[in-house]
């Protein structure tokens, strides 16, 4: 683990319109993790944990505060600034494995390599890892074909072939069994072990927030 | 990649994306159609009026346009005036009447007419003998089932089949010139002279002469009067076919925008993943219109296809009538209308598209 900070967020706060009524969903969040930490977020539902994942991620602009990510200011960014921090710095695992129903495996995480613009074949580190993955076997079934464990693996390879500066799991291990959890878990691990990935990990298994090298709670839009 | 992914995309709904390519190949056929059965009709007329063997043709000073048949007005005293000229070999007078369009039968006196055009060809039987008989060509013959011996009634008239001949000559249908003069009330009178000179090198100098006749029949070279068989020539049609196209880039349009439009509500979830994986907008757009071009071209060849389909059946049902072909110079057009229709037709929901929010896309059922 490295000591600079890789997120930094300062007085985050994030309010939606429903109606005609504004629900804060971040009421200040003061959150620092370094470059090759392994972070584990929990909370109840409603605490805002999905909402912070989301901003971190670029998917959506903070209503006020400071949010840096990979030494970017996401507060000033415009919709196409984000774009490209997805493309390039942020890879997601997300609790219903999101990948492209029609493609193959191995097209799944084609694509993310062509969106990024690496149109050449995948580095040797990125091989070594889909063996550590167990699913380089796989790689040309659909995701129908696929158990929920391997579409995990799978998203998990998708995530970091473009080696972003971050790992986001939204709940990786909610539609898995606890065996395919734990696999599911240790790869995340290794990953932050063997290349140093940092991983920002949502979840609501205490089991799984374990993992991680330190773990926050949130409730009601703050870290408590 | 981006080929893969809409190839995938339209393997993965191949219903939706079969019913779209045959909706969009429907205007294909229908302008392929309407293009086919105009220039048929025209070039089956072009052919018919070069296969005289004439080399002038005087018309009624009435007759506008190409295809008109003007009643009788010219008295048959000028098909022999004509002939006196220098150099004009033959005239020969015919009388048309037109029975169901594009159907016309001629009044012809026929061994003036084999004089100047060889005769015609006789698939079965031959030339008249008596008033009431009538030569059918081939194509009618197979449109109205009839033969040698048979009886047709045209003109509130039976008439004896004769002769079928080699059709590409003159008419369709064709009898003894008095007869149909007295059918018509027009005794003495015909409707258009063709005529033949000694020598093609003489035609200039034979049309100063009928001109200086002052007769005021139009008079114009074989050559000038088939030149004038093209659509822009014939009131409506140019006008027609460009309602046609227009019709075919709305469908192609709809088609589309529907299928498309359905299409991206429900991949509103691969959206979402494509925008997190930092796919842009101009990305998201790229793929819904390349789709769409996709099914464009699916539709053009099988409007290609279908338009064989379509000629086939109307030279099998109504071959005199209708001598439908396929035009393949139309063939770029067909397509350009379809892409045109398909690239508009998917503008709106691939726009839709890419301004999706990801979060929202994501968290879609």
């Amino acid at each position: 683990m490295s000591d600079g900070p890789i997120i930094e967020t300062r007085d985050l706060r994030k309010t939606y319109r429903v109606g005609k009524v504004d629900v804060p969903a971040l009421r200040g969040v003061d959150l620092t993790v370094t470059a090759g930490e392994f972070l584990a977020i929990v909370g109840p539902s409603g605490s805002g944990k999905s909402t912070l994942f989301h901003i971190i991620g670029g998917l959506t602009p903070p209503t006020a505060g400071q949010v840096r990510v990979a030494g970017q200011d996401l507060a000033s960014m415009t919709d196409s600034d984000r774009t490209r921090l997805r493309k390039r710095s942020v890879g997601f695992v997300f609790q219903k494995f999101n990948l492209l129903p029609n493609l193959t495996a191995r097209h799944n995480i084609a694509v993310a390599r062509f969106i990024a613009g690496n149109t050449g074949p995948p580095d040797g580190q990125f091989e070594e890892v889909l063996q550590s993955l167990g699913v380089a076997q796989r790689l040309d079934h659909k995701p129908a074909a696929l158990s929920g464990g391997e579409q995990q693996r799978i998203a998990i390879a998708r995530a970091i072939v473009n080696h972003p500066a971050i790992l986001l799991a939204d709940e990786p291990t909610g539609n898995l069994d606890s065996e395919n959890s734990k696999a599911v878990l240790e790869v995340l691990r290794d990953l932050n072990e063997r290349l140093g990935q940092t991983i920002l990990m949502i979840t609501h298994n205490p089991e799984a927030a374990a993992y991680g090298h330190r773990m926050v709670q949130m409730r009601d839009g703050r870290i408590i | 990649m981006t080929g893969r992914l809409v190839l995938e995309n339209l393997k993965h709904r191949p219903m939706r994306s079969l019913l779209s390519v045959l909706l969009m190949g429907v205007p294909v056929t229908l302008i392929l159609a309407l293009v086919g059965l105009t220039q048929g009709l025209l070039q089956d007329s072009q052919r018919r009026q070069q296969n005289t063997g004439a080399d002038i043709i005087i018309r009624a000073s009435t007759a506008s346009g190409v295809v008109s048949f003007s009643g009788a007005p010219i008295p048959e005293k000028v098909v022999a005036k004509i002939e006196e000229q220098p150099h004009v070999k033959l005239a020969v007078g015919v009388l048309n009447h037109s029975i169901d369009p594009p159907l016309v039968i001629t009044g012809v006196d026929l061994p003036r007419f084999d004089r100047m055009s060889g005769g015609f060809v006789y698939q079965k039987g031959g030339p008249f003998k008596n008033p009431g008989d009538i030569l059918i060509d081939e194509a009618y013959a197979t449109q109205a089932h009839k033969t040698v011996g048979d009886t047709v009634t045209l003109l509130n008239h039976d008439w004896h089949v004769v002769g079928v001949i080699e059709p590409g000559k003159l008419a369709r249908l064709a009898v003894q010139l008095n007869v149909l003069q007295d059918l018509d009330a027009a005794t003495g009178h015909v409707g258009q002279i063709y005529v033949k000179v000694d020598d093609p090198a003489n035609i200039d100098t034979v049309m100063q002469e009928l001109n200086g006749l002052e007769t005021g029949y139009k008079i114009n070279t074989l050559e000038e009067y088939v030149a004038m068989y093209t659509p822009g020539k014939i009131s409506g049609v140019k006008e027609f076919t460009v309602v046609i196209m227009a019709i075919g880039v709305v469908i192609g349009f709809c088609v589309v925008c529907l299928s498309m439009y359905m299409s991206v509500l429900q991949r509103t979830r691969e959206i979402g993943i494509l925008k997190s994986l930092g796919a842009g907008k101009g990305f998201i757009l790229t793929i819904i219109e390349a789709e769409a071009m996709l099914l464009g071209v699916g539709g053009t060849i099988l409007g290609i296809v279908m338009s064989f389909g379509a000629c086939w059946l109307v030279r099998t049902l109504v071959p005199a009538s209708i001598p439908m072909i396929v035009v393949q110079s139309w063939w770029p057009m067909a397509g350009l209308i379809t892409l045109l229709g398909a690239g508009l037709g998917a503008l709106y929901p691939g726009l839709n598209a890419a301004r999706q929010d990801p979060i929202e896309a994501l968290a879609y059922e």
